[in-house]
């Protein structure tokens, strides 16, 4: 599923949403979320999960085609966890 | 940030009722919940991936016990972030 057959979905199913309604109402979610995150807020949305961002460490690495080490600066990465209701029924 | 949140942002976006935005909001999650219950990824451009893996048994440890155990096999489901997210998130532009 897509984030435009979500939109279509959504205005299906609610009798008062046109598409254009569903289209904001969804943006406003993942955007509110994305927000939240940079913002380095952790989301909760219960039954379904809950997002936060997690700090990886720099490192060292290399660089496998000239085989030459280079310096990884640390970086952020938004991390899902899958709530309880949402976690049993995909594995129902 | 909470479902609550979510819920007073589409009242004052839309000229929704309070109760109405939070079924809306409901209704939101409860699509996502069940098309991923059908084993059916969701793909959200600019966000990211929620995709439902098969994951075969394995034999595990109970780390309390060290009791060898067999961990059945099962479904999870996992999300992919998006260039876009992770760049937001590092103060970046995607």
């Amino acid at each position: 599923m897509t984030k435009s057959e979500l939109i279509e979905k959504l205005s299906d199913e609610h009798d008062l949403l046109n598409k254009k309604d569903a289209e904001s109402i969804i943006n406003l979610v993942f955007g509110g979320i994305g927000e939240a995150l940079a913002d380095g807020d952790r989301v909760e949305i219960r039954g379904f999960g809950s997002f936060s961002v997690r700090e990886r460490k720099a490192r060292e690495a290399r660089n496998p085609k000239s085989g030459e080490l280079v310096k990884i600066p640390s970086r952020k990465t938004p991390f899902f966890k899958t709530g309880k209701e949402l976690r049993e029924r995909v594995d129902g | 940030m909470t479902k609550a949140d979510l819920i007073e942002s589409v009242y004052l976006t839309t000229g929704f009722s309070k109760k109405e935005s939070a079924a809306i909001i409901e209704m939101v999650f409860d699509l996502m919940k069940g098309t991923l219950q059908d084993g059916e990824k969701i793909k959200i451009a600019g966000f990211g991936n929620f995709v439902v893996k098969e994951k075969s048994s394995r034999r595990g440890r109970n780390p309390q016990t060290g009791d060898e155990i067999e961990i059945s096999a099962r479904k999870i489901l996992t999300f992919k972030p998006s260039q876009v997210l992770k760049a937001s998130i590092n103060g970046e532009d995607a």
